[in-house]
């Protein structure tokens, strides 16, 4: 009984620090796919971006965990903006087709990209001192960084809540969500929302790259391999929403973690069968308008 | 009585969430009817069209085809019972060359576009009735070209030749002349006004003089409701429909 | 005169059908390339057999309008089933081709009656989330598939019994070539077809198809369907002429790879893939041994460069050329 609970708390941890990187790095393309309509395979370049980032400028110039997080973020947003307006924009309304193969083409590029800049292995990355190691909570001991990550999540996703409902921003990206022409004839500059929630977006990806190079490796398949999870997490949750994608990367990374743990042998089989029937069931996601 | 009508609905409601834009809709359209439904932007008209083709489901009510219930029916079962409409916006084959456009929707008609080895040009009889339909509607010359190609009023005309390719019974004019330049709507009513007489025709329109033209009956839909239902001169002369359809120009 | 116009319109819209010299070409080059480079034929026949699951893939991307991200799903199942029964004692290439080819339409059919209905981003996901599952079950299953290792001791039997699969691939060429050749000659005759240009209305218009009273998910799923059968053999000739199966052929790469190859050719035009998928290998084959890493970079940018600048591929290109050239004199 009490290897059944401590298993079930393990799970239930380490399922939600997966589910907060899921996260982090998928909500920006629940907001861009949601807002723009297009279909972006190459969501997790960014987030790849800014792991590479973060874990060179702690690794091989020995700038701060923390300093490192916040130029990685920055840097990937500025990165963003030309991509944006000069990639992606000429295909806003154009066919799903042409998105995914010029976002495909854009994974290709960062497969090779990081293979030639980083070499073909993960990088290392070594949470700060006051992050590593265990923690005690009282009635067991959690691994810092997670529990770190766990918490950082939470004051983010709380923080991206607060800035959608309250904001003028928020606002404007929620009304263009909702109905473009109408935001526009309001007086919403929708080309500058797009460029600067594509931006924040990505940052956000490059956010939860960085944060989450413990649980999701940085190599140069990142933006492939986990292509998968990201979108599962986009479609299930529903596009242009903020609540859903959250919900669906719980339910990800928990199930995720509690079948690795419970039933390996059925791998990742049952998830994809659960995205099945929900996509099924709700083909606009969890939390999609119709 | 129900028998004789080509289309009627029975209390048909249709809502999108708190919007109701069918609401107990009855309406009867009579074989070699020239019927029009009016009203302002919003009243639901394309709805109506929607809901009677199975494009949107009703939430509840009876849609009756030459008095057979059709209202659980898909939209290509619908097409098979001799329903065809068109679209207010154009909804065309915009790559394929005209006479492919109107092609495509006679093959379905003869139920030979499911065939998997005859090549599609060489079915000599649709290619020929579609290319005839042309040239009454006076696009033949233009057969060969991409629609994309063609000038808007001209594609008003192929997106009518692809309803009347279905050789319908009833057939569902949804504006066809909006977007078409003044100067070119002559060609639009003329085509509407050489329909064969038989079709049970209901047009949705804007351009009073075209409505006036063509309708004996004209039915008016303000808000998901039928407001009011006459010949054009009960209509013209109905003071309901003056202030709401007409709006402002009714004084005090 | 109009009816001579008439006649002259109608005449000019069934030629297109014609079978044309021009589409002589592939296999005249396929033969020839049989004898100019003997040293390649086991590229060659995986070239061929890769041109017949460009081919299924086109027929629903590019005339169907389905935008899938997991075609490698059939190409697996076929690539499996083959390899799985030529293990067991049922070496026969051509009943393992037949085989593959009715679990991959099975597997078609079942998953295109389940996700056909759904548009958009759905579809997408559900074509992806259909390859991958399977791709898992593969992994899992073994006692099966061999797993991450792959399926072991295949033993593929002579073609007809006659032609033994040599270390050189003179058969495993010929044998790819003549499938090709039946698959092509299928994919023709249906795109040509009533039902072929239906597809391509679905494509270009859905809300018009349906009113015009097309059964549109019928159509689809019939299409799929076939292209699972496709796409089935082609993976079911990979894994009888290198008599290997590993879980690469249910994979996503692929299924983006496959569509890669055949945008670069040209999408919806039948001789797409006959120009794209050669292009592919042959590249890949050289630029890979010189170093694998720049080659992803390169298609990636290629992809980037043909949606920006040349959205018909190369055909679009050759055609957008000759259009020109007509023109000016
Ligand atoms: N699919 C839909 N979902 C929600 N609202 C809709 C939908 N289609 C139409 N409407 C709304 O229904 C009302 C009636 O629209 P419509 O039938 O197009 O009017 P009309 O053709 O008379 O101008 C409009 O307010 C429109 O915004
Ligand atoms: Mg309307």
């Amino acid at each position: 009984m009490d290897a059944a609970l401590s298993a079930a708390i393990s799970i239930g941890f380490h399922g939600v620090a997966f589910a907060m990187v899921l996260y982090l790095v998928s909500v920006g393309l629940s907001i861009t796919m949601g807002l723009m309509g297009f279909v972006n395979l190459a969501h997790g370049v960014f987030a790849a971006a800014g792991g590479y980032f973060m874990t060179t400028l702690m690794t091989r110039y020995g700038v701060p965990f923390a300093v490192s997080v916040a130029l990685a973020t920055l840097a990937v947003a500025a990165l963003a903006v030309p991509l944006e307006r000069f990639l992606y924009r000429p295909l806003y309304g154009a066919d799903e087709l042409d998105q995914v193969l010029m976002t495909m083409g854009l994974v290709f590029m960062s497969v090779a990209i990081g293979k030639y800049f980083w070499g073909p292995t993960a990088m290392p990355f070594y949470p700060p001192a006051a992050l590593s190691g265990q923690i005690d909570l009282g009635f067991r001991t959690f691994p810092t960084y997670r529990t770190f990550l766990i918490g950082s999540g939470a004051i983010l996703v709380t923080l991206l809540w607060l800035g959608l409902e309250r904001t003028r921003f928020g606002a404007m990206i929620r009304a263009a969500v909702d109905n473009r022409r109408m935001a526009q004839s309001v007086g919403i500059n929708t080309s500058q929302l797009f460029t600067f929630a594509f931006a924040f977006g990505s940052a956000l990806a490059a956010l939860g790259g960085g944060l989450g190079a413990e649980i999701l490796a940085i190599d140069p398949g990142y933006a492939l391999e986990h292509l998968v999870y990201f979108l599962i997490v986009v479609a299930v949750g529903g596009l242009g929403t903020i609540r859903g994608p959250f919900v669906a990367a719980l339910l990800l990374g928990v199930s995720d973690t509690a079948f690795k743990y419970l039933l390996p042998e059925l791998g990742a089989f049952f998830i994809y069968a659960l995205t099945m029937v929900i996509l099924l069931w709700k083909p606009r996601g969890l939390f999609g308008q119709a | 009585m129900t028998a004789s009508c080509a289309l009627e609905t029975k209390v048909l409601c249709k809502s999108f969430g708190a919007l109701a834009v069918a609401n107990a809709i009855n309406f009867q359209l009579l074989p070699g009817a020239r019927h029009a439904l009016i009203g302002p932007n919003g009243a639901g008209k394309t709805s109506f069209v929607n809901l009677v083709t199975g494009v949107l489901q009703s939430t509840s009510g009876q849609i009756l085809l030459d008095g057979e219930d059709v209202t659980r029916l898909s939209q290509a079962q619908r097409v098979k019972r001799g329903l065809a409409r068109t679209f207010q916006i154009n909804q065309l084959f915009r790559g394929l060359s005209v006479l492919e456009n109107v092609t495509l929707a006679i093959s379905e008609r003869e139920g030979v576009a499911g065939n998997f080895w005859r090549p599609a040009g060489k079915r000599t009889a649709v290619v020929e009735e579609a290319y005839a339909l042309l040239d009454k509607l006076g696009i033949a010359d233009e057969a060969l070209r991409a629609v994309r190609e063609l000038a808007y009023g001209r594609q008003r005309l192929v997106e009518i030749a692809v309803a009347l390719g279905l050789k319908p019974k009833v057939l569902l004019l949804d504006e066809p002349a909006a977007g078409v330049p003044s100067s070119e709507t002559g060609t639009i009513i003329e085509v509407i006004e050489r329909l064969d007489p038989t079709i049970a025709l209901l047009i949705i329109e804007h351009d009073m003089e075209l409505v006036f033209r063509i309708a004996r009956r004209i039915t008016v839909l303000v808000q998901g409701t039928v407001l009011v239902e006459g010949t054009p001169a009960e209509i013209a002369a109905d003071p309901h429909v003056r202030e709401v359809y007409l709006g402002e120009r009714v004084t005090p | 005169m109009t009816a001579k116009s008439a006649a002259h319109t109608i005449a000019t819209f069934a030629r297109r059908h014609r079978l044309r010299p021009m589409e002589a070409l592939p296999w005249v080059l396929a033969v020839a390339a049989y004898f100019v480079f003997p040293d390649y034929l086991a590229l060659g026949a995986q070239i061929l057999a890769t041109l017949l699951f460009g081919l299924s893939a086109d027929l629903v991307l590019g005339y169907a309008g389905i935008v899938t991200l997991g075609h490698a799903a059939f190409y697996g199942v076929g690539a499996y089933t083959a390899g799985y029964l030529a293990a067991h004692g049922v070496g026969s290439p051509i009943i393992g081709l037949i085989a593959a080819m009715v679990a991959a339409g099975a597997v078609g059919f079942i998953s295109g009656l389940i996700i056909l209905r759904t548009q958009g981003l759905s579809i997408l996901m559900l074509t992806l989330v259909v390859c991958v599952m399977l791709q898992e079950a593969a992994n899992k299953m073994t006692s099966i598939t061999g797993g991450a290792d792959g399926l072991q001791g295949m033993e593929v039997q002579p073609v007809l019994g006659m032609f033994r699969f040599d270390m050189y691939g003179h058969t495993a060429y010929w044998y790819a070539l003549g499938v090709l050749f039946l698959g092509w000659a299928v994919t023709r005759t249906i795109v040509h077809s009533s039902f072929g240009r239906s597809l391509t209305g679905i494509r270009e218009n859905v809300a018009r198809m349906n009113a015009i009273g097309t059964p549109v998910f019928f159509r689809l799923v019939t299409i799929y369907t076939i292209s699972a059968m496709l796409a089935g053999a082609a993976g079911a000739l990979i894994a009888e002429t290198t008599q290997l199966v590993a879980l690469n052929v249910l994979s996503v790469d692929l299924s983006g790879t496959i569509l890669v190859m055949i945008i670069l050719g040209g999408v919806g035009r039948l001789y797409g893939a006959f120009i794209g998928v050669p292009l592919y290998m042959i590249a890949q084959d050289r630029f890979s041994t010189i170093d694998p890493t720049y080659w992803y970079f390169w298609i990636g940018l290629l992809l980037v460069l043909v949606v920006a600048f040349a959205r018909g591929g190369i055909l679009g290109m050759a055609d957008a050329v000759l259009r020109r050239f007509k023109r000016s004199p």
